[in-house]
């Protein structure tokens, strides 16, 4: 087989395929719940249920999309440089251990630690995916195994400090550190709503994503190196600085991740703060095709799956891990969907 | 230092080093085997997993320990297909599907895990493979504990090293797939099939990496753990490159590698082990791995064609 | 459609109305012709008239529409790679398919066996490749690797390649372009002496006199039909010419210059080899204003080093660079283009333009950084467009618009956008490396036109070509390139194209530099 260009894909052809990577997704999904002896259309009922039948299911699933933006952001931002990151899930722990130092060592008013903490986070998110980044851009290092295994040092370091300096003294031994301060916390969005202002953080961050990617010379020159680095190199873009300048802002937006659900949700910094928000992103992103607004729309859906089956398997005999699989199968049916609509197969 | 040098004198220090080293020489050669190929496989992690899970669940539910092994195997030959479909013909972006892999492998395992065993909260424990002796050479002194005292599939992956070397350098099939690896259009214009090499290079290499995970259960562990395989698969894809793409030297690089993980875990136990938190033992394969890379990126020898896909009649 | 039947005996390669269309575009248009036992023909045609479609079918990359292709008697299946092969029919491809890190041996060796054996049989073969080098005069070390090869060498162990597998039918694609003249005088040589043997050989080119120095007959392909075939000896480089491009072409002819000042100086400059590539050894070169500097070599002899130390890609590691006087430090692309220099790289497609960007994304890639096209950071898209739409309108790029994908243009409108893209920043400095490579005859003419202007207007231009006719037509002062090093400047008129092919093949060098 080989593949042709399409000149100019039909409207039906650009929105039906991804409409039909989701609907394969969906029968993956079916399968699985019948293996597990669920009726499929019950058990999806029970997922959508789950994630939207109630005020409080949907304010969960926009909590649990609020760090999903910003991940999927981070991504989405990377891989339009082709810049490869895959550390996600270190620098959102980066920015949440940052959080907590300033959060509960610096004795400043609230009003003051709150964005204090949100751009201390942001560096450190950054300084992480730095080490890597320039890795490659002066040795030639892949920093797709780079930021992974970042990822694990990460955890570990997390671990050290929770089980030693940043201890909880009241904490009973579990390693946990203390919380921060009441009123440096991110407040709630609405009064009596149990969403906080991270959200709301995070819809601006698409915003801006999207507006330094369409509207400044940053965002033509991370497209054009992501597209071809060699061409870009040759008319005279700053490859290496504009790859720096990518990661400051991918590393930065994954950091908010755990800037907001320390000072947003949780207060105070566990080992299970994240559960692969990180990786998770990836899917985000890519479902959104790397386009910053529509991350939100994609991480409010992925969201919605991982509650909505948190909900379903309650009720039905199916594991939650569904929701996972759904993910993996979306991403890769969905890059699939998205060649297809530039390109058709053709024998010989 | 003494403590140092009684470890390294120990012969059970040397057997742990063949152990540990075991599940990733297999992996190793399995991404290698991709990767002279021109296919660089990131679902290594996952398909590890499905490794790990499929052979011990083979074997829980009565086949014997080498059915296991080919249970695995044949799992991650079907990731395997998966990812090699979707890189070699579509030729999509060999990052993104592989990180896919990894995710869609990995829960498949942990949902057909929970789906096998409801009830339990701690996974049943298997009859794993035993060490077997070499009559006459673990009789040696020293050598013989150290070396030939090993479970089955420590041998075969010792014996997977030399078949991947023998067919990538002595038969006109290896010699296929390390130019297909090199200059995919090399191998078209002599009348072979870019498409068949390589995605039958991904597919067996995908089967090897599940034989590195089954490794983990039903030869060291005897149980399935979530996050048991625990970036070991990112750790090989440092150790390909760090062996510059050469079976002998990603041999080598995985016995140096196991070597530093077996002395970490007996430092622990020692006087160091008090002075420094035990997180900092647990970060030294994370942190060798990223040194390697780091030594080897000047005289990397790495395929030409790695990650480039090829659309046939397209030069 | 058209036929042409073999001049003595059964034909051992018969084509028969081979149609192929890609989408709207047909690329081939009911080709049919044969092929004698002992003959030489040329296949002679423009880029894009489908000379590389028309083999690809044959070789089985493609399936045709219609149409059949048969080989000694039996008809070939289509789409099958390896089957033309098996059938003893043995292609040289442009770009050479080597695997450059393996031996000569391996790669002649590559697919030959069956892959499901112990052993590669090396030893056996040796000898038939050592017998193959001598019969044929292709003299190479079976040992060495592919990367130590000179250019020459390749192509030897690409017919190797062939021979080996008994190939009766010898095809070979541009076999020239990238050879000296005393090169290519040897490839003739051997192709006589396959001949002889009774092999038969197809010929593709599109240069005329050796088309005329090595076939028999000439088949010219247009817009994907055949258009005319004729006996070599019955012909002229003109009727051929026209055949060819269905008009009368006249090339540029260039009035005299009149050389101005030195703008760009290199004094004993040295680069460092990059990879493959040798870089730079004790270059001096002097670019005057209102002149075109000529650079003939064969590929891969430094050409590159020298157009990315211009370009701005690299620097000097000893010697120095001065432009208008002005000796160069900050070296980089972007002052490069301060400095007033022109830049038109060797490959359109990966080094000059961005495929998924737009014609407008792309006009303003080197200028995106200063105004119009942005002020302080922001993107000004209207007046990005507005320059876009100026370069299409005055260099008369052919598109469906300023937001269309690069990639979807042909490469001559390409070229165009490039060669506008450089020019609308009025330099001094012209490098064009390449500027013509794989375009239709119309494009190159239209080209080639627009650097006489530019020179005319006063700029200085370097242009780089392995064609030597090119250089020989356009070149006011011509230097020769050899391993980095470089000649000293022949005025036009003063070398014949043997003359300067000594000096290409490094002879020449060794005191007079």
């Amino acid at each position: 087989m080989r593949l042709e260009a399409i000149e100019n894909p039909t409207l039906a052809r650009s929105l039906g395929l991804p409409v039909l990577a989701l609907v394969a997704t969906f029968m993956v999904g079916g399968f699985l719940a019948m293996l597990a002896g669920a009726n499929p259309l019950l058990t999806f009922g029970l997922i959508v249920k789950g994630a939207v039948g109630s005020k409080f299911a949907l304010l969960e699933t926009l909590n649990r999309a609020t760090p999903l933006i910003f991940t999927g952001l981070a991504v989405a931002v990377a891989f339009r440089a082709k810049l490869w990151n895959i550390g996600a899930e270190a620098q959102l722990y980066a920015g949440a251990l940052v959080t907590i130092l300033i959060g509960t060592k610096l004795a400043l008013p609230g009003p003051l630690l709150i964005p204090l903490m949100g751009i201390g986070a942001m560096i450190a998110g950054g300084v992480v995916l730095l080490g890597p980044v320039l890795l490659k851009t002066r040795l030639g290092v892949d920093e797709v195994v780079t930021t992974l295994l970042f990822n694990f040092i990460m955890l570990l370091l997390i671990s050290m400090l929770l089980e030693g300096p940043l201890k909880d003294p009241m904490g009973m031994g579990w390693p946990k550190s203390e919380a921060i301060p009441r009123n440096a916390r991110l407040p709630r969005l609405v009064e009596g709503l149990r969403l906080h202002w991270g959200f709301g953080i995070a819809i601006l961050s698409a915003v801006v994503v999207w507006v330094v990617q369409t509207r400044t010379t940053l965002g033509y020159e991370i497209r054009a190196v992501g597209l071809n680095a060699e061409a870009a190199r040759f008319a005279g873009i700053p490859v290496g600085a504009v790859m720096v300048k990518t990661a400051l802002l991918s590393g930065g937006l994954a950091a908010l991740a755990g800037y907001s659900e320390v000072a947003g949700l949780k207060g105070n910094l566990t080992l299970d703060l994240s559960p692969g928000f990180g990786y998770t992103g990836i899917v985000v992103a890519m479902l959104a095709l790397l386009n910053p607004l529509g991350v939100i729309v994609s991480a409010i859906f992925v969201a919605g799956i991982f509650v909505g089956a948190d909900g379903m398997s309650r009720a039905a005999e199916v594991p939650t891990y569904i929701a996972d699989i759904l993910l993996a199968c979306a991403l890769l049916f969905m890059v699939l969907a998205i060649l297809l609509t530039k390109f058709r197969v053709r024998k010989g | 230092m003494s403590e140092i040098v009684d470890i390294l004198i120990s012969a059970s220090f040397w057997a742990a080093v063949l152990r540990i080293a075991s599940p990733l020489i297999f992996a190793t050669m399995g991404e290698l085997i991709c990767e002279r190929a021109g296919v660089l496989n990131l679902g290594i992690e996952g398909i590890m997993v499905i490794g790990a899970f499929a052979g011990w669940i083979a074997v829980y539910a009565g086949l014997p320990l080498w059915g296991g092994v080919a249970v695995a195997m044949l799992s991650g030959m079907f990731f395997g297909l998966i990812h090699a479909v979707l890189t070699v013909p579509f030729g999509l972006s060999q990052h993104v599907v592989g990180i896919g892999i990894t995710l869609l492998a990995t829960s498949s395992a942990y949902y057909a895990y929970r789906l096998s065993l409801p009830e339990v909260s701690s996974p049943p424990r298997i009859e794993p493979f035993q060490p077997i002796d070499i009559p006459g050479l673990s009789d040696l002194p020293f050598v013989g504990p150290a070396l030939f005292s090993q479970t089955p599939l420590t041998y075969f992956a010792f014996f997977t090293v030399l078949v991947v070397a023998l067919v990538l350098y002595r038969t006109p099939l290896g010699l296929a797939l390390r130019a297909v690896g090199e200059n995919p259009s090399a191998v078209e214009a002599q009348g072979l099939s870019v498409t068949a090499l390589r995605m039958g290079a991904v597919i067996v290499g995908s089967g090897l990496m599940a034989v590195g995970g089954a490794f983990l259960t039903i030869s060291a562990f005897s149980s399935f753990f979530f996050e048991m395989v625990n970036g070991r698969g990112w750790i090989c894809i440092a150790l390909v490159v760090f062996g510059a793409w050469s079976p002998s030297r990603a041999l080598l690089g995985a016995l140096l590698f196991a070597a530093f993980d077996a002395l970490q875990v007996r430092l622990q136990q020692t006087s160091y082990g008090t002075l420094v938190p035990y997180q900092v033992f647990l970060m030294i394969p994370y942190i060798l791995s990223i040194l390697a890379l780091i030594l080897m990126s000047r005289r990397a020898n790495v395929p030409a064609a790695l990650m480039t896909p090829y659309n046939r009649g397209e030069r | 459609m058209t036929s042409e039947t073999a001049a003595q005996g059964d034909p051992v390669l018969r084509l028969s109305g081979i149609t192929k269309r890609f989408g709207a575009l047909v690329a081939n248009d009911g080709i049919s012709f044969d092929l004698a036992r002992g003959e030489v023909i040329a296949l002679l045609g423009e880029n894009g008239a489908g000379k590389t479609t028309l083999m690809n079918i044959l070789f089985g990359h493609y399936s045709a529409d219609a149409g059949s292709v048969e080989v000694f008697g039996q008809t070939l299946p289509p789409g099958q790679p390896g089957a033309a092969l098996k059938a003893g029919v043995g292609m040289v491809h442009q770009h050479f398919t080597l695997a450059d890190n393996m031996s000569v041996m391996d790669n002649i060796l590559l697919g030959t066996e069956p892959l499901w054996r112990l052993g590669l049989g090396r030893r056996a073969a040796r000898a038939r490749v050592a017998a193959l080098s001598r019969d044929f005069g292709l003299e190479v070390d079976p040992d060495e690797t592919i990367a130590a090869l000179s250019v020459g060498e390749r192509q030897r162990v690409e017919i190797l390649k062939a021979l080996y597998r008994d190939a009766k039918i010898l095809i070979l694609d541009e076999p020239t372009a990238v050879l000296t003249p005393q090169e290519t005088n040897a490839l003739f040589l051997t192709l006589r002496k396959a001949v002889a043997l009774g092999l038969s050989v197809i010929f593709i080119s599109h240069k005329l006199h050796e088309v005329m120095a090595i076939s028999s007959r000439v088949l010219v392909l247009r817009h994907g039909r055949l258009a005319g075939s004729v006996v070599a000896a019955e012909t002229d480089r003109q009727k051929l010419a026209e055949l060819m491009v269905g008009a009368e072409i006249t090339p540029p002819a260039p009035s005299k210059a009149t050389p101005g000042a030195p703008l760009l100086v290199l004094d004993r400059v040295a680069t460092e080899p990059q990879g493959q590539r040798p870089g730079l050894h004790d270059v001096s070169l002097s670019l005057r204003a209102g002149q075109i500097t000529g650079l003939a070599g064969v590929s891969g002899n430094g050409q590159g080093a020298l157009a990315d130390l211009l370009s701005g890609l690299a620097l000097p590691t000893e010697g120095s660079l001065e432009i208008v006087g002005e000796r160069v430090t900050g070296w980089s692309p972007r002052a490069a283009i301060a400095a007033g220099i022109g830049r038109i790289p060797e490959d359109r497609h990966r080094t000059g333009t961005i495929a998924d960007f737009t014609l407008t994304e792309n006009a303003i890639l080197e200028t995106y950084a200063q105004a119009p096209a942005s002020r302080r950071g922001w993107m000004d898209w209207r007046a990005a467009r507005e320059r876009a739409e100026d370069i299409i309108a005055q260099y008369d790029v052919r598109c469906p618009g300023p937001q269309t994908r690069i990639r979807l243009l042909s490469g001559g409108n390409m070229q165009k956008l490039i060669l506008g893209r450089v020019l609308q920043g009025n330099p001094r400095v012209i490098i064009a490396n390449q500027p013509v490579r794989g375009l239709d005859i119309g494009a190159v003419t239209y080209v080639q036109n627009q650097l006489i202007k530019a020179r005319d207007a006063g700029a200085a231009v370097l242009l780089i070509s392995e064609d030597l006719d090119e250089i020989l037509t356009l070149s006011d002062v011509i230097h020769v390139i050899s391993e980095g090093r470089l000649s000293r400047g022949f005025p036009r008129g003063t070398m014949k194209p043997a003359d300067l092919g000594q000096w290409m093949a490094g002879q020449g060098f060794d005191h007079a530099a």
